[in-house]
């Protein structure tokens, strides 16, 4: 009986092509890694921010002992303390909690600015599209680092929503190119046509009808993009040009070996924050190369 | 061909204009002038002003930019106020440094990379294959920093097997061949760190175009000629895979720029990157500008590079 029962439930499936959601479903169950990667992903960030903000007393957690200063590993300390007796741990947490809200706010402002003007300019083409692309090719060819750089230093009263969006300025590019490819692509397609056809206003044939085909692409390019924003800023934050000085990040963590004397004797004030930008970029990075598979029907493991 | 290099060549000329504007106006936000770098304590304050009156900075705001433009273009940048230099020399004395760690790091990603690719597009699906994307998607993902960094604790600190500072020892004499080797040495490490974490880009594209080529016509003509598969690879599918690489060149020099600022920070390399990271710091506008805008010279440069390598490579793309 169970046996015939299964049988009429797959014979369902080859009817109906699978969904977007199972599609992904799919290909996360045949690829054991990039599930054990979102799940703990999903874990990792939901603890931070949980214990960021209900567990973690900043003021407690930012006061200086200098009676602890470097302390190893151990009791008081599950990973130490830094120069000014801090516990690293803490640091940790609250310093991946301001990364990702930053990464996070970042991928969604590029996202959706150059979502809509690679929507735009695949569409319309013409004028806009020249223009656009102009500036596009402009912004990359240019070192941007070395401008955000620059930005960062020139800006008055400098902040987190500042530095958000100097990022923003110098990153949607990508996404408007990939987009804009695509969205011209799906421009020329029958579907489009008959729709033009019927009268249909644009705003609608690129809202609800190009917009839905390309939600996969989308997800995929947020995904990678979030795992280049928090490289980008951890890195910056590294170099001393990311957050202000009062908020604490990953990158301002690991900026502490650049003082040899923690570089070699005090790895546990510098090595943690390291492992865990490393780990979170592999486990970002191999989330989105599944939903990239999954994104195309050519390369599907499942 | 030519066509296509002057096409380009006009392309540059007004990229370049907008970010000489984008930096004249951000220069002219920052505190401090050409004549900081004079000022000491017995300066006379009126002295300066007169000074700044003769160089024209209470000029209006164009003016102002068409003089910056042409020292500019005649190599003058000012004088640094950190190191009380001309900002020209100074740059071009870490340029060259920036130019030796730059060139090491291209032959040694080309020499990791070029192999790897080959062998994963030719064994296709197996282990070493598998292990060869590992390597490629790890590499992709790793932050700059965070590698340069663990490579210095481990090779620098732990091990000692490379110096963990500077770009050559003092007490060797300039010329004979140890002070080269030591200068080599001091490079070997930040170029081996760039050198790993540019493969990705060329493995995968090295081995994406290896499995597209198996199934090629041209392939399967060789194939049934009687040539052996060793030799269709090595005289057919190599030569046409390979060259569309010699394209990536430009964008190597353009990432190169954006990692040399992270790399010799990190290894204390006294190259244009670090220079740009200690001017900053210091408020050493002079040198920040000149900087900037000999990067984004570089950086234009490599993308026209590569188009015109890929136009002799590829006749195609060549405009008429």
């Amino acid at each position: 009986m169970a046996k015939k029962r299964k049988y009429k439930k797959k014979k369902s499936y080859v009817n109906a092509p699978p969904t977007g959601m199972q599609v992904v479903f799919r290909e996360f169950m045949k690829d054991k890694l990039a599930l054990f990667s979102l799940l703990a992903l999903i874990v990792v960030i939901v603890g931070v921010f949980i214990w960021a903000f209900f567990i973690i007393d900043q003021q407690q957690l930012m006061r200086i002992s200098l009676r602890d200063k470097f302390g190893a590993p151990g009791e008081k300390f599950i990973l130490g303390a830094d120069q000014g007796g801090k516990d690293i741990l803490g640091q940790i947490i609250v310093g991946a909690k301001n990364s990702l809200i930053i990464a996070i706010s970042i991928t969604l402002i590029t996202g959706i600015f150059g979502i809509i003007v690679g929507l735009l300019c695949g569409y319309f083409g013409g004028w806009i599209d020249n223009l656009f692309m102009r500036i596009v090719d402009f912004f990359v060819t240019i070192p941007s680092l070395m401008l955000i750089i620059v930005f960062v230093t020139v800006v008055p009263k400098y902040s987190v929503g500042a530095f958000i969006l100097i990022m923003s300025l110098f990153l949607w590019t990508g996404t408007a190119r990939l987009i804009r490819s695509k969205a011209l692509s799906e421009s020329k397609r029958d579907y489009v046509l008959a729709s033009k056809t019927l009268g249909t206003n644009d705003f609608v044939i690129i809202v609800r009808e190009i917009l839905p085909n390309l939600s996969s692409i989308i997800i995929v390019e947020l995904t990678l993009n979030f795992a280049g924003n928090v490289g980008i800023e951890t890195g910056l934050s590294y170099l001393g040009f990311g957050l202000p000085l009062s908020t604490p990040s990953l990158g301002t963590l690991v900026a502490n070996a650049n003082n040899p004397l923690v570089l070699q004797q005090y790895w546990w004030v510098w090595l943690p924050a390291s492992i865990f930008i490393l780990f979170m970029m592999l486990g970002i990075n191999y989330v989105g190369q599944a939903l990239r598979r999954a994104a195309d029907s050519r390369q599907r493991l499942g | 061909m030519w066509k296509t290099i002057v096409r380009r060549f006009l392309i540059m000329i007004p990229q370049l204009f907008v970010l000489s504007v984008i930096i004249f106006v951000l220069a002219k936000f920052m505190p401090g002038d050409p004549f900081t770098g004079l000022i000491t304590p017995q300066t006379d304050p009126a002295r300066i002003a007169e000074l700044q009156e003769k160089a024209g900075l209470h000029d209006p705001v164009h003016i102002q930019y068409l003089r910056w433009m042409g020292n500019a273009f005649q190599g003058d940048f000012g004088l640094s106020y950190t190191y009380k230099r001309d900002v020209a020399a100074l740059i071009g004395e870490r340029a060259m440094n920036t130019f030796w760690l730059s060139l090491l790091s291209v032959i040694l990603l080309y020499a990791i990379a070029i192999p790897l690719g080959i062998l994963a597009g030719r064994y296709q699906n197996s282990r070493l294959d598998k292990a060869i994307v590992l390597y490629s998607f790890i590499t992709y993902a790793i932050p700059t920093f965070v590698l340069a960094l663990v490579f210095l604790f481990l090779f620098g600190y732990q091990l000692e097997w490379f110096p963990t500072k500077g770009s050559v020892e003092i007490g060797y004499e300039p010329g004979t061949l140890r002070y080269f080797w030591n200068k080599f040495y001091h490079i070997l490490l930040p170029a081996i760190t760039y050198a790993i974490l540019g493969t990705t880009g060329i493995i995968q594209y090295l081995r994406s175009e290896i499995i597209d080529a198996k199934a090629m016509d041209y392939v399967r003509t060789a194939r049934s000629k009687g040539i052996p598969m060793r030799k269709v690879y090595s005289k057919h599918i190599f030569r046409n895979s390979l060259l569309p690489i010699a394209a990536f060149l430009g964008f190597t020099i353009t990432g190169l720029l954006g990692g040399s600022i992270f790399i010799e920070t990190i290894f204390g390399y006294p190259g244009m990157g670090q220079l740009f990271v200690s001017s900053i710091s210091s408020r050493d506008y002079s040198v920040i500008t000149a900087l900037v805008m000999l990067f984004g010279f570089l950086a234009l440069l490599g993308s026209l590079l590569s188009d015109i390598i890929m136009s002799i490579v590829d006749p195609r793309i060549r405009i008429e």
